[in-house]
């Protein structure tokens, strides 16, 4: 039966000044202690049963690796207990394989490193093959597949049997959404059967689809713990941090590009907020309404202003912009020292993925005319799946669909003028 | 423990699989380079000090012995070096399958043990069969050269894992052994006899283990006399000390072991 405990659980590295201060540490036979502590992990505690499935969040350097390979008894915890049932398996990015041997050879490497001998890999061939769809490619060298392709390997090999605990670290981001799929509909199956999985992801979809809790690491402390939706909200906030703290003037935000203001600064931006149906939101179900309010204040008189804002994906491509001046909103003039608010109203009609919003207040039509305050990327918002049907794509466009059946002479008509 | 080394002997085989499958990688002839090569520098040695050079063996007229003399030694220390000059990566080359999945460690020693024993049989097996085509072939006397054969392994198996564990936290070990195991091979009568050597030094290389050992081989190959059995006690001890000191020192410091990697 598969389980995870972990109660205390910590993890420090030994830290030297000097090399040398760990050589006089070792000719002292423990008397003397010249290490100091790096804390990696402190104080972590949670538990897992058969079917559990855990996402562990979090910044780079917050402690999610250490955690997996701790979990995984690569590493030895330095205080606290940890007791993981069952056989474990370990799907890291690290799976490497040997360049100049084939797919083939490198998929009986991996599953002797994994434990199974060349018997069981061989009768699990055939499955394994099925299920990479790298048939044509597994007598060519691994130098010459993709990382993709690699990624389609590894997994394939490191689930082909199923495991009671499953440790996946952030590499199901490398394959094609259509292999994603196919890897967590494996990982939903096994979970079904009893497998626990732990899931260090920062893609609120699937980490959503599969997981019933989140855990934030920040330091290598937990900072919140709960369902996935709140956990990843928190964590968007945390990372945007930008509401209360507006005068940052660069920030890294969920999309990972760079928040960065420019503008001479007649009219500036004060706040920039996210609003759902009710109050402050940063996930947006597909479809909900989304609100971007621009508070902005003048230090000039400004006869001329326009305020503008811009969604983009996490490539940073512009998915939606328009503004005051194209949407014929009336801007009166401005003295100095007033304040005003202007709110974007529009229905969430994008594909659930991280975006970030971007403001401008600028003269005339576009920012050519002179640019007041340009704020990119100023906010990170994720749109995830809501009540709406599957679809694929960038954009939801409400859809109907009517079906109906043709007479069969219609219906043969049809095909006759294709041809 | 051992059953659990026994389930992973397939992991072990590909590990030591995986060396010969690199170096016959992208290669025409592949594995025949494994016989080629050694068989070529065998040639030379034999070809260049018995007709060339006309090496003898002082108070030896025999044209082959010098020769059979070089090989005896060369050989089997080459071997030996081997387990220690590969043994100083031991575990840092293995650094990412350390550090992401979770399998006996003890699985490479053996792996490295095995790679060497396939890199020296080859060479040995070339020169065996060469003695055995010039008539040197010593006969039964040959079956003693096993307990120091055995011998060899275990203190270069010990001195791999002793090296290949500090070499993580040092990585001075690793080059000081670079220098160490060449020092050693000329304070081994190798190269030289034995009897070139001055008194007083001969004493100072009594000390030195792989002279016994590698003595143990010369004397049956070039002398077909058998081994100084008495010198197998030291030997022995020696080894079990170092095999227990590295046993003591890697269990020690096994739990640091992937934090440094």
């Amino acid at each position: 039966m598969a389980s995870i405990r972990v109660r205390g659980l910590g993890k420090f590295y030994k830290r030297y000044d000097r090399p040398s201060a760990r050589l006089s540490e070792w000719l002292s036979l423990g008397r003397l202690q010249r290490y100091e502590p790096v804390w990696v992990l402190r104080n972590l505690s949670f538990e897992l049963q058969a079917g559990d499935a855990l996402a562990i969040v979090g910044r780079n350097g917050a402690g999610k690796s250490s955690l997996l390979r701790l979990l995984n008894g690569t590493l030895n915890p330095s205080e606290g207990e940890l007791e993981v049932k069952g056989r474990v398996a370990a799907m890291e990015l690290g799976l490497r394989f040997h360049g100049e041997s084939t797919g083939r050879q490198n998929l009986f490497i991996a599953g002797q490193v994994l434990g199974l001998s060349s018997d069981q890999i061989a009768e699990l061939l055939p499955e394994i093959t099925a299920f990479s769809e790298l048939a044509d490619h597994l007598d060519q060298p691994i130098r010459t597949y993709s990382s993709g392709m690699r990624l389609r390997l590894a997994f394939s090999i490191a689930t082909a049997v199923r495991p009671d605990v499953l440790l996946v670290d952030e590499a199901l981001a490398v394959g094609d959404a259509r292999f994603q799929q196919r890897c967590v509909a494996r990982i939903r199956l096994f979970l079904e059967q009893g497998s626990c999985l732990v899931f260090v992801s920062h893609d609120p979809q699937t980490v959503r689809s599969l997981c019933s809790r989140a855990l934030l690491l920040e330091d290598g402390r937990k900072l919140r713990e709960g369902s996935p939706a709140a956990v990843l909200d928190y964590y968007n906030a945390l990372l945007a941090r930008l509401d209360e703290n507006h005068d940052i003037e660069q920030a890294q935000t969920q999309a990972g590009a760079a928040a960065t203001r420019s503008g001479e600064g007649q009219v500036s931006i004060e706040s920039i907020e996210l609003l759902g149906g009710d109050g402050p939101e940063r996930s947006f179900p597909v479809g909900s309404p989304l609100r971007v309010r621009v508070r902005g204040r003048a230090h000039q008189a400004v006869a001329d202003l326009t305020v503008g804002v811009a969604i983009c994906d996490r490539l940073g491509n512009h998915v939606y912009g328009t503004n005051s001046y194209h949407l014929e909103v009336d801007v009166p003039a401005l003295e100095p020292g007033e304040v005003f608010d202007a709110e974007f109203q529009m229905p969430a009609n994008l594909a659930p993925d991280p975006y970030t919003v971007t403001a401008a207040l600028h003269a005339g039509r576009v920012h050519l005319e002179g640019s007041y305050d340009w704020w990119d990327h100023a906010l990170a918002f994720e749109v995830v799946p809501g009540r709406e049907p599957y679809f694929v794509g960038r954009a939801y466009l409400p859809v109907t669909l009517r079906f109906e059946k043709l007479p069969a002479e219609v219906g043969s008509g049809g095909t006759d003028a294709r041809r | 423990m051992l059953q659990s080394v026994w389930s992973y002997r397939d992991f072990i085989r590909g590990l030591v699989l995986q060396e010969f499958r690199e170096r016959s990688a992208r290669t025409l002839w592949g594995h025949a380079w494994l016989v080629i090569e050694p068989a070529i520098q065998i040639g030379i040695y034999v070809v260049i000090f018995s007709s060339v050079l006309q090496a003898k063996l002082p108070g030896s007229g025999d044209r082959l012995s010098y020769s059979i003399y070089l090989c005896s030694g060369l050989l089997t220390w080459n071997f030996f070096a081997g387990l220690l000059l590969q043994g100083r990566m031991l575990f840092v080359e293995q650094a990412d399958l350390l550090r992401t999945i979770r399998f006996p460690r003890s699985t490479l020693p053996i792996a490295l043990l095995g790679r060497n024993v396939i890199n020296a049989a080859i060479p040995i097996a070339i020169f065996l069969g060469l003695v055995a085509a010039l008539g040197r072939w010593p006969g039964s006397v040959l079956f003693g050269v096993i307990p120091f054969l055995l011998i060899q392994t275990l203190l270069g198996l010990g001195l791999a894992v002793l090296v290949g564990t500090l070499n993580v936290f040092f990585r001075d070990v690793g080059a000081f052994v670079g220098i160490a195991v060449q020092f050693w091979f000329w304070l081994t009568p190798i190269v030289y006899p034995m009897t070139v050597v001055p008194k007083p030094a001969q004493a100072v290389l009594d000390w030195n283990p792989m002279r016994h050992v590698v003595g143990a081989y010369q004397r049956v190959l070039v002398e077909g006399r058998a081994p100084d059995w008495p010198t197998l006690v030291p030997l022995s001890i020696l080894t079990l000390v170092v095999a227990c000191g590295s046993w003591l020192v890697f269990r020690r410091l096994s739990p640091d072991l992937v934090d440094e990697l």
